[in-house]
């Protein structure tokens, strides 16, 4: 297998509180390869955006990084000050938020706001620049984008302005961008068009994804793997297919059941009872093991840890054992 | 553009009206204006030819027309306590309110914005806490308390400054200003900060909690994630969202320092306008009393134009026809 582009690997993310400390992101490894699309899924409050955010080193305060390692490109990042960092984030790693209605700054055109993307990240001329920036538009499929390009955020729609967030985010051509539920905002009938767009641009581009989602419709189409989170922990992580059609974790298994048409989104599970434990009160052993409808007794004592299973790999005694023969 | 500030001017026109109108009701209503101008001795055949003469008997629209026609000319009418012409008495004054005014606002504002950016952008540095402290002293004690310790704390005990009028000034024409003579700077310091720490202290916090404010929003977190230096989120994209109702509060805010100079100038004997208005209370001198509320009317009918023309510079969504936001699709 080739170096990984990503590794992320015993991920802890902690906010210190008054009434203890309180762990968003548990024990986290994944690993994205190049090129590939990581759908990341799980109820809300999962962790998916922490670790997103975790990545990105855009962790505010009181929250840290409290274990663990991130390694982009064998490089790791976790550790850096913060202006290295911040060369990383757009130059490496791009990031597409939720609501392409409050991603731009309303006060500036989109040609400055990419402009000066482009300028922090790559040394080129004011006009080098704006011809990219043009391209870009272009790329990202807004008509007219010499005269659009002058125009303020205000004068999108939503649909177009997702565009600008994208083309905002391939701006240097990183080689990883974090799209943390990059539809949701939207109209149901251009949900399917940015997703289009995004799968084909760093198809061309070759640049990785970690795609945050509750749409597992989205999932099916876009991604090459998929890490599912419950409660700050990843339950089971590996390719579309297996963890879709045989779900090794009953949680995955739940959530997939859940969701018999394709573009319904996770809210609740109504297969499983109960809902997920708040971050103060995760049960030992394994944080689903209450709601759990093949529960051991050895899940409420110990927390099973991350092991494979063919292609996949879960955290959960069920499969206790079995990866010795897989 | 042009229709925006057209309709920002007519409004004006209609606010300065509206004053003007009640100007014209204490002249014409509050007391009778003959009495006030007639010895004791003069017969009632003379004052009725003298209301006639100075058009009293005309029809009020036509009087109140001729009165704002006469205060656009800057004819504001004779003072009753002293005989002479408003307009000299405001041309003596006016300096040394607008000098204290302005000072005023440029230690409010000069000071007050750093510090709210300073405290927005460190939320929890001790600095930050002690400025937010200081802050409610400003912002509780009353102006004349604040004039009072000060004269106490610098004229009467270390005795550096002076506690009362103007100092030396020096004319320039028909201004007369305290800036270019030391005694006139050193008496400006204590009635300035007097008269501006509470308006500094307000504008120090509002830019604080619109700085968190802005600083929370999408837009700074995705500035972020875009590699944007520090220096440019922070003062590029946060600090120029916090312009526009900073901006309306600080328009309000110089507007109203020239308001409660009247306090100020009182606790500091200071030769203003707020002085001698409130000396005009005193004896019932309506042609000053009346001028006074033109003058302070102008002045916050000014500061909301330019507040507004701001607006307009700095928000593109004021300034932008929405032919182009209608399109809808992906
Ligand atoms: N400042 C904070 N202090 C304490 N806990 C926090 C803070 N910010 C986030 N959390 C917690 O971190 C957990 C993970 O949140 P996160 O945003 O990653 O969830 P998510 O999986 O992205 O959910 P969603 O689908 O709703 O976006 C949540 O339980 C949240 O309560
Ligand atoms: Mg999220």
């Amino acid at each position: 297998m080739a170096e990984p582009l990503l590794k992320v690997e015993n991920l802890r993310v902690e906010f210190p509180t008054r009434r203890g400390t309180l762990c968003a992101v548990d024990d986290v490894s994944f690993h994205i390869q190049p090129g590939e699309v990581l759908g990341v899924v799980g109820e809300s409050g999962a962790g998916k955006s922490m670790t997103g955010i975790a990545v990105i080193g855009l962790l505010e305060a009181p929250g840290r990084i409290a274990g663990g390692r991130i390694v982009l490109e064998g490089q790791r990042i976790d550790d850096l000050p913060y202006e290295e960092k911040r060369k990383l984030r757009g130059r490496k790693i791009g990031a597409i938020f939720q609501d392409p209605l409050t991603s731009l700054n309303p006060l500036y055109t989109v040609e400055r706001q990419l402009i000066e993307t482009i300028r922090t990240h790559l040394e080129v001329s004011e006009s080098e620049a704006f011809e990219r920036a043009v391209s870009l538009l272009r790329e990202v499929g807004i008509p007219a984008p010499e005269q659009r390009i002058k125009h303020y955020p205000h004068q999108f729609s939503g649909g177009m302005r997702q565009r600008v967030v994208i083309a905002l985010a391939l701006c240097a051509e990183p080689s990883l961008i974090i799209a943390d539920e990059p539809t949701t905002a939207l109209d149901v009938s251009i949900q399917a068009q940015i997703i289009t767009l995004l799968k084909r641009l760093c198809r061309d581009h070759g640049t990785s994804v970690m795609l945050v989602t509750h749409d597992m419709g989205v999932i099916a189409e876009t991604a090459h793997r998929v890490a599912v989170m419950y409660a700050g922990r990843l339950v089971e992580v590996g390719p579309v297919k297996d963890v879709v059609r045989n779900p090794s974790h009953p949680y995955t298994a739940g959530l997939m059941a859940s969701i018999p048409v394709i573009g319904r989104k996770v809210e609740n599970l109504s297969q499983i009872d109960g809902s997920m434990p708040r971050l103060n009160a995760i049960p030992e052993g394994c944080a689903f093991s209450p709601r759990c409808p093949q529960v051991m007794e050895r899940c409420r004592r110990e927390r099973p840890p991350l092991d494979t299973r063919g292609r996949t790999e879960v955290s959960c005694w069920l499969h206790a054992g079995e990866s010795v023969d897989a | 553009m042009a229709a925006y500030i057209v309709r920002r001017i007519l409004q004006a026109i209609v606010v300065m009206l509206t004053v003007a109108l009640i100007a014209f009701s204490l002249f014409r209503f509050v007391g009778d204006p003959i009495l006030a101008l007639v010895g004791q001795d003069t017969t009632l055949e003379e004052q009725a030819e003298l209301r006639k003469e100075l058009g009293l008997t005309d029809p009020v629209v036509v009087q109140f027309a001729r009165f704002v026609g006469n205060v656009a000319r800057g004819e504001l009418g004779i003072s009753y306590g002293q005989r002479r012409p408003v307009i000299d008495m405001f041309k003596e004054r006016l300096p040394a309110t607008l000098e204290l005014s302005l000072l005023s606002a440029v230690l409010a504002i000069g000071i007050g914005i750093p510090m709210g950016i300073y405290s927005g952008l460190h939320r929890d540095g001790w600095l930050s806490r002690v400025f937010q402290t200081v802050s409610l002293v400003g912002i509780s004690l009353p102006p004349f308390l604040v004039g009072i310790l000060l004269i106490y704390l610098f004229a009467v005990f270390i005795g550096v400054l002076p506690s009362q009028g103007r100092g030396d000034t020096v004319q320039l024409g028909w201004w007369s200003t305290g800036l270019l003579t030391w005694s006139g700077i050193k008496s400006l310091i204590l009635p300035a900060i007097t008269l501006g720490l509470f308006q500094m202290t307000l504008i120090m916090r509002l830019v604080r909690s619109e700085m968190l404010e802005v600083l929370r929003t999408d837009y700074i977190k995705f500035a972020r994630a875009r590699g944007l230096k520090n220096r440019v989120v922070n003062f590029g994209h946060a600090l120029k969202n916090t312009l526009v109702p900073v901006i309306t509060v600080t328009g309000l805010q110089v507007g109203s320092i020239v308001a409660f100079a009247v306090i100020t100038e009182t606790v500091f004997q200071w030769p203003g306008l707020g002085f001698l208005f409130l000396q005009s209370v005193q004896t019932v001198d309506i042609p000053v009393m009346a001028a006074y509320l033109v003058f302070v009317a102008a002045f916050f009918v000014i500061i909301n134009l330019i507040v507004d023309l701001l607006y307009y510079v700095i928000d593109p969504r004021l300034r932008l026809d929405r032919t182009t936001s209608s399109d809808h699709g992906g």
